[in-house]
This record gives C-alpha cells, sequence and structure tokens, in this order.
C-alpha cells in the first residue's frame, strides 16, 4: 500500500511540475523571443519569426543592435530619467498613500467615508480624460528657483512625479490592509500615549511589508511605463522616459533588431526590481487576494 | 605691447563678444527625425552653419521621435509652448494652420518658383509651409522580368493603361514565377495607404473628398469611377495578384520582398529604391503610375517647414526657413535619404537625381504625375476613414457598402467640424 501512494505522490509530483514548466514557458517565450531576437540581423530576425528558430540563439549572432540602439538613441539618459521617476515617485506614493490610508482606517473624523468613497470612485476615470486639463495646471505652476519664482513645469522631473505621488489604487490597497490589522494594537499604543505618527511609522509600517512590496510593485510598472504623460510634458530630450525613447526606433522602416535590443535593455530594471520585491509580493497577494 | 594694454585688448574683445553673443535672439526648432541619424546631422550642421552666418538669430534644435511628433505638438500648442519654427508633415500642415498652431510664411510663391508643387504647403491661398524635398512612389520590377513575359516597358509619355497593366499582372501570375505579381506594400498600415493607393481612385476619377468644396465625399468616394476603384482593387486580393493586410513586415524594409525574388513588380516609395539599385543596377526599372483613364497619379507632399503661429520672432523663424532652402541642403538631405530634392537646380547637385542618375524618373514623376493629398484640415480624419475602408474592401467587405459607410464618417466629422474652416 505504501509503495502505491508513494507513486501516486510521485505521479502528482510529475504532472504538477509538467503543468508547471509549460506555464513557465509560455510566459518566458516573449522574453526569450526578445533576447534572441536582439542578437540578430533584421533580415534574420524577421524571416525567423515564422519558426522555433526565433527562440533559439541560431545564425548570425551579435551584439551590433545594442550598439546600434544606443548610437541610435540616448538610452542611458532614458533609463536614468526612468529609474529616477519612477524611484521617486514609488517612495513618495507609498509614503503619502499610506499615511492617508492610515488616517482613514484608523482616526476618526467628520467626512472620512465619503472623502474616502470620492478618492476610490477617482479609479474609474481613465488619465486621457484628464491629461489636458493636467497639463494646463502643471504649465501655469510656481516654482522657486535660483531666478527667483517662474511659471511652468514642463520639461522637468518634477512634473512627471508630482502629480502621480498619491492615487486612488495605493490608497485603496493600504486601506484594505490596515483593516486587517487588530484594532487592539493601535489602541494599546494610544492607551501608552504614542502619537499617532509614533503609530504610523513604529507599529503599523513595520507590519506592512506585504502591502508596501505589492504597492511599490504597481507603482513601479505604473510609472515605468508611462508614455502619453511624459510625451505632453518633455520636449526637452534630457527628461525623456524609455517609453518615449522607444519611438526613437520606429522609423519608415522599423529597425526591429536594434528596438529588441533596447526593449531587452529597458526591461532588466523592471526584473531587477520584480525580483527584489519577489518574495514579499507574493506573500501579499496570498494574504490579501490582490493581483496586478 | 605691455601687459596691461593686453589685458586690456583681451578684455574688450571679450565683451564685444559676448555683446555680439547676447544679441542674438533664441528661435527653438522642432524636427520629427529623432532616431534618424541623418537627418539629425544634416538639420545640425543647417543650424550650426545658419548661426554663424549672422549675429541677429541663434537657433536651438530638439528632435521628436516621428510616431509621437504630431502628440507632442498638438499638447505644445495647447500649453502655448510651441517652437518658433517646426517642421509638419504636408497633408497634416492644413489641419495646424486651421487650427492656430501655424502662421503664413513671408516666404512668397515668387521665391520658391522652381520648386516641386508637392514641397509647397498652401493653405487658404497663403504659403504655410516649405519643404526641402518630396516623396514619390514608382512601380520598380526589372527590365528582364518584363522582356521574359514580353511585357511593354512603360514611359512617362505613354504609361501603362488600365488594362495592360492588369493584363501584365495575369501573365506574371499565369507563370507561377512568383509568390504575387504585385507588391503593394500592405504590410505598412499607416499614412501609407491614403499615399499610395489614394492616387490610383484618383486615377479611376474618384477622390478621397470633393475637392471643389471640401464639404462632402459623397459621389467622389462613392461614386461609379470609386466603386470600379474598390472592386479592381478588391479583385487584386481576391485574385491573388498581390498579397492583403496580413503581409509579412519582413518584406517590406529597403522593398526586400521584391529584391528576394518574392514578387515581380513593387509599388514603392523613392526612399527604399537605393537598395533597388544597389541589387540590380541597370536591371531595375522606376516605372510610372498606371492610367486608369483619368491619368497616372502618384502622392506627394512630405515633411516640410512652418513658423508657429506663437513665435515671437517670425522673421527670424523665416530667416532660418530661407536658409535652410538651399539647393546645398536639399542636395544633402537627397543623397542622404535617396528622396527628391525639391528644385532642378539642387537635383543637379545630387548623386541620384542629376541628369540622366538612376533615379532622376522620380523627379520627373513628382513633376509630372503629382497630387497633393486633399488640402483640408480634414484630412487627418479622412485618411483614417480611407484607411480602414482600403483595409476593409482587401478583405473581401461588400464595395459599395465600405465606401458609403466611408463617404458618411467623413461627411460627418465635416459636419461636427463646421466645414473646417472653407
Amino acid at each position: 500500500m505504501a509503495t502505491v501512494e508513494g507513486k501516486n505522490t510521485s505521479l502528482d509530483r510529475t504532472w504538477r511540475y509538467a503543468l508547471l514548466i509549460i506555464g513557465a514557458v509560455i510566459f518566458i517565450f516573449p522574453l526569450l523571443f526578445m533576447v534572441m531576437s536582439s542578437l540578430k540581423p533584421d533580415q534574420q530576425l524577421l524571416s525567423d519569426t515564422g519558426s522555433l528558430r526565433a527562440f533559439l540563439p541560431v545564425g548570425d549572432i551579435s551584439f551590433d543592435n545594442y550598439f546600434g540602439a544606443f548610437r541610435r538613441a540616448p538610452v542611458a539618459t532614458f533609463i536614468f530619467n526612468s529609474v529616477l521617476v519612477t524611484g521617486v515617485t514609488v517612495v513618495l506614493s507609498l509614503f503619502v498613500c499610506s499615511l492617508a490610508a492610515f488616517a482613514f482606517v484608523f482616526m476618526n473624523w467628520r467626512g472620512r467615508d465619503f472623502v474616502l468613497a470620492v478618492i476610490i470612485a477617482t479609479l474609474i476615470v481613465p488619465f486621457e480624460t484628464i491629461a489636458i486639463p493636467m497639463l494646463i495646471v502643471v504649465n501655469n505652476l510656481p516654482w522657486l528657483s535660483g531666478d527667483g519664482v517662474t511659471l511652468g513645469w514642463l520639461n522637468t522631473y518634477r512634473v512627471q512625479i508630482v502629480p502621480f505621488v498619491a492615487d486612488g489604487l495605493t490608497i485603496f490597497l493600504f486601506v484594505q490592509f490596515f483593516k486587517d490589522l487588530p484594532r487592539e494594537l493601535i489602541e494599546a499604543c494610544r492607551v501608552e500615549g504614542a502619537t499617532w505618527f509614533q503609530i504610523y511609522w513604529r507599529v503599523v509600517m513595520p507590519l506592512s511589508g506585504p502591502v508596501l512590496a505589492t504597492g511599490a510593485i504597481l507603482k513601479f510598472l505604473a510609472m515605468y511605463n508611462q508614455y502619453l504623460w511624459p510625451l505632453m510634458v518633455t520636449q526637452d530630450e534630457g527628461f525623456r522616459p524609455v517609453m518615449v525613447g522607444l519611438q526613437y526606433f520606429f522609423q519608415l522602416n522599423p529597425v526591429w533588431g536594434e528596438l529588441m535590443a533596447y526593449l531587452s535593455v529597458i526591461t532588466v530594471p523592471v526584473l531587477a526590481f520584480y525580483l527584489f520585491l519577489q518574495r514579499a509580493f507574493i506573500a501579499s497577494i496570498a494574504s490579501t487576494g490582490v493581483k496586478g | 605691447m605691455t601687459t596691461l594694454a593686453r589685458i586690456s585688448a583681451g578684455l574688450l574683445m571679450t565683451t564685444c563678444l559676448a555683446g555680439a553673443a547676447a544679441a542674438q535672439t533664441e528661435l527653438t526648432f522642432w524636427q520629427h527625425g529623432a532616431g534618424n541619424a541623418w537627418e539629425g546631422k544634416i538639420f545640425g550642421q543647417m543650424v550650426e552653419e545658419f548661426n554663424a552666418s549672422q549675429s541677429d538669430w541663434k537657433v536651438t534644435f530638439q528632435q521628436f521621435p516621428q510616431a509621437a511628433y504630431n502628440d507632442s505638438v498638438t499638447a505644445a500648442a495647447l500649453s502655448g509652448e510651441l517652437p518658433d519654427i517646426l517642421d509638419v508633415d504636408g497633408p497634416v500642415m492644413p489641419n495646424w494652420a486651421w487650427a492656430g498652431y501655424l502662421a503664413p510664411l513671408e516666404i512668397t510663391r515668387e521665391e520658391l518658383a522652381g520648386f516641386l508643387p508637392g514641397t509647397i504647403g498652401v493653405w487658404k491661398d497663403q504659403v504655410y509651409s516649405v519643404g526641402l524635398w518630396d516623396a514619390a512612389v514608382a512601380m520598380i520590377t526589372r527590365k528582364s522580368i518584363l522582356d521574359k513575359y514580353g511585357i511593354r516597358v512603360p514611359t512617362l509619355e505613354q504609361p501603362w493603361t488600365g488594362e495592360e497593366f492588369n493584363a501584365a499582372l495575369a501573365t506574371i501570375k499565369e507563370s507561377g514565377d512568383f509568390a504575387y505579381p504585385l507588391d503593394l506594400g500592405m504590410w505598412d498600415k499607416g499614412e501609407w495607404y491614403p499615399y499610395a493607393y489614394s492616387p490610383f481612385l484618383q486615377s479611376f476619377g474618384g477622390d478621397i473628398v470633393d475637392r471643389s468644396t471640401y464639404q462632402t465625399a459623397e459621389g467622389v468616394l462613392n461614386g461609379d469611377a470609386a466603386v470600379e476603384f474598390g472592386e479592381w482593387w478588391q479583385g487584386l486580393f481576391a485574385d491573388g495578384l498581390a498579397p492583403g493586410g496580413s503581409q509579412p513586415p519582413a518584406d517590406g524594409p529597403e522593398a526586400l520582398g521584391f529584391r528576394e525574388g518574392k514578387y515581380a513588380i513593387t509599388w514603392v516609395g523613392n526612399w527604399n529604391a537605393a537598395a533597388v539599385l544597389k541589387d540590380f543596377g541597370d536591371d531595375a526599372l522606376f516605372l510610372p503610375a498606371p492610367d486608369f483613364g483619368n491619368g497616372p497619379k502618384i502622392g506627394a507632399g512630405s515633411w516640410q517647414l512652418a513658423v508657429s503661429a506663437q513665435s515671437d520672432n517670425k522673421e527670424g523663424a523665416n530667416a532660418f526657413i530661407r536658409f535652410a532652402l538651399q539647393d546645398k541642403y536639399q542636395a544633402m538631405f537627397s543623397d542622404a535619404s535617396g528622396l527628391a530634392p525639391a528644385t532642378a537646380s539642387a537635383a543637379a547637385m545630387t548623386e541620384n537625381y542629376k541628369e540622366g542618375a538612376p533615379m532622376a524618373v522620380f523627379y520627373d514623376l513628382s513633376a509630372e504625375q503629382a497630387l497633393v493629398r486633399p488640402v483640408t484640415p480634414g484630412y487627418v480624419v479622412e485618411a483614417r476613414v480611407f484607411r480602414k475602408a482600403l483595409a476593409d474592401i482587401a478583405d473581401g467587405a461588400d464595395v459599395v457598402t465600405a465606401l458609403d459607410a466611408a463617404v458618411d464618417e467623413i461627411n460627418a466629422d465635416i459636419q461636427n467640424n463646421q466645414g473646417y474652416g472653407h
């Protein structure tokens, strides 16, 4: 009997691994295609697309497309801009949104539920509908610089960061997570004389690893993939992010190999960030059921 | 000279130079060719030489990727941040002029005498833009192919008639030597559709919109001539004479499909012609468009320079454009891109377009057969509608229904925009 059970368990495991491998292959194929294509000249790349050769490092393999991509566009500048804008926005967003969520969940104040409902309602407003009014607003905002007070935020990093620091989705994620924290803990801290900020910083935040990871990854992806807004507000090449840079490769005859090389390079920060937060992200999905 | 005198002289010179530099008023110039090395290089050189040529104006040059350019300009117009000088695609110019983005040029038509018609952007009888080059399309094939199947080589004076063209395609099809007789470039689903295919419609006697009023497409996009065109168009794909919308993009770059022998004839732009010449040399033929009854037609109008309506320095912006129009810059662009220079004198300075040069025929084609796309602010919508109608018909949609639907959509758009100021 024991032998039969052992066989069954082994068979189950085989099937499970087979399914997981198939799933992994399906998900990894686009990435594999991208990387392999980035190593091939255009003519070979296009002729390989109809066969399995597209996923294999065969034929005329070289790093020429990478050199070409860096010659065609200021790739390093684009990546630096995207990483800077995304990184700063993620950090500020986690701080501001978690503070807001803290106030919604643990503090009692008039109109709390109504304000939260309004914030959540902003989730249904597509960005495209507010892009033009936002453009007009940021173009008339003042800023204090070495030259005194200037008007207009176009062609800056702040115009790509500030409008996206607070957002309904991140606040909602924190609210949902905070609701599951034991209120007794907060009340005990209050009884002990802790200030609200001390409770937020020393008690709530250390318990919020999973939701911080989820919020960070979702915000990272949203910011790293920004296209329309930076297109509208960065006329200066020195401030353009990676997604606007992608368009440099769509000429009258698109340069597919260089495009794939560029995509491979700009995917690295995303993968690195995800791998860094992967464990906490999975824990968050397991505990809250939130999916990206 | 004493040390004190040397220092004094040095300080005086520095002050004078700084004064001269400070006297130059800054102009901004936006262009759509980011990522395209030769455009950046030539425009960069032009800007440098203009700045050095005079002391009143200093141009700073900013490039944008083409696919994002029009949106960037629209956003800048909304925020009042348009540059002084910008380039604009020929058929889009009327829309930007109508929307108030552009100012008429101070350059007169007399100054532009000798420029190819397609390089001059006119709206409301005023010149708003001018180009250093024009794009032309031709039937490219090989003499050896036409000789093998006993097909007459058409000339500018005696192009193929529609019947001759159809017969040539049928003959080549029957041979079975090619995957398809004709490559229309259907893989490129952008502006290529109205640019490259509306001339066929116009040769049949139809058009995208009624150019006498620009208030309706009724009768021109769904009249008898247009329906005849639609049926011919559909037949190309139904009869296996040309690949349809599923044509692989791999065929496109530098007419690769044709050069590899998949197609006998390719309908392609002059920017792809150099590769054909390189492969086939004297055997390459650049042929005029066929005449379907109303004369052979090809598209015209490429990127052109214009002055922003928001510019405070229109005089300087016009001065820069005048400077840019010199033959030597036209020739440099032509040599780098394969596009036809705007003037015959510039063409004479180029490798490909000088008299007797292999691509000179494109210059003649532009001069003889070119018809600009409808000069109306509504073109940007009409082009999209036309593109969809052609794709639907190629996919087997009922010709009359598809063209009627296109007419309804175009007319509704014209009405919604109060006639676009015509």
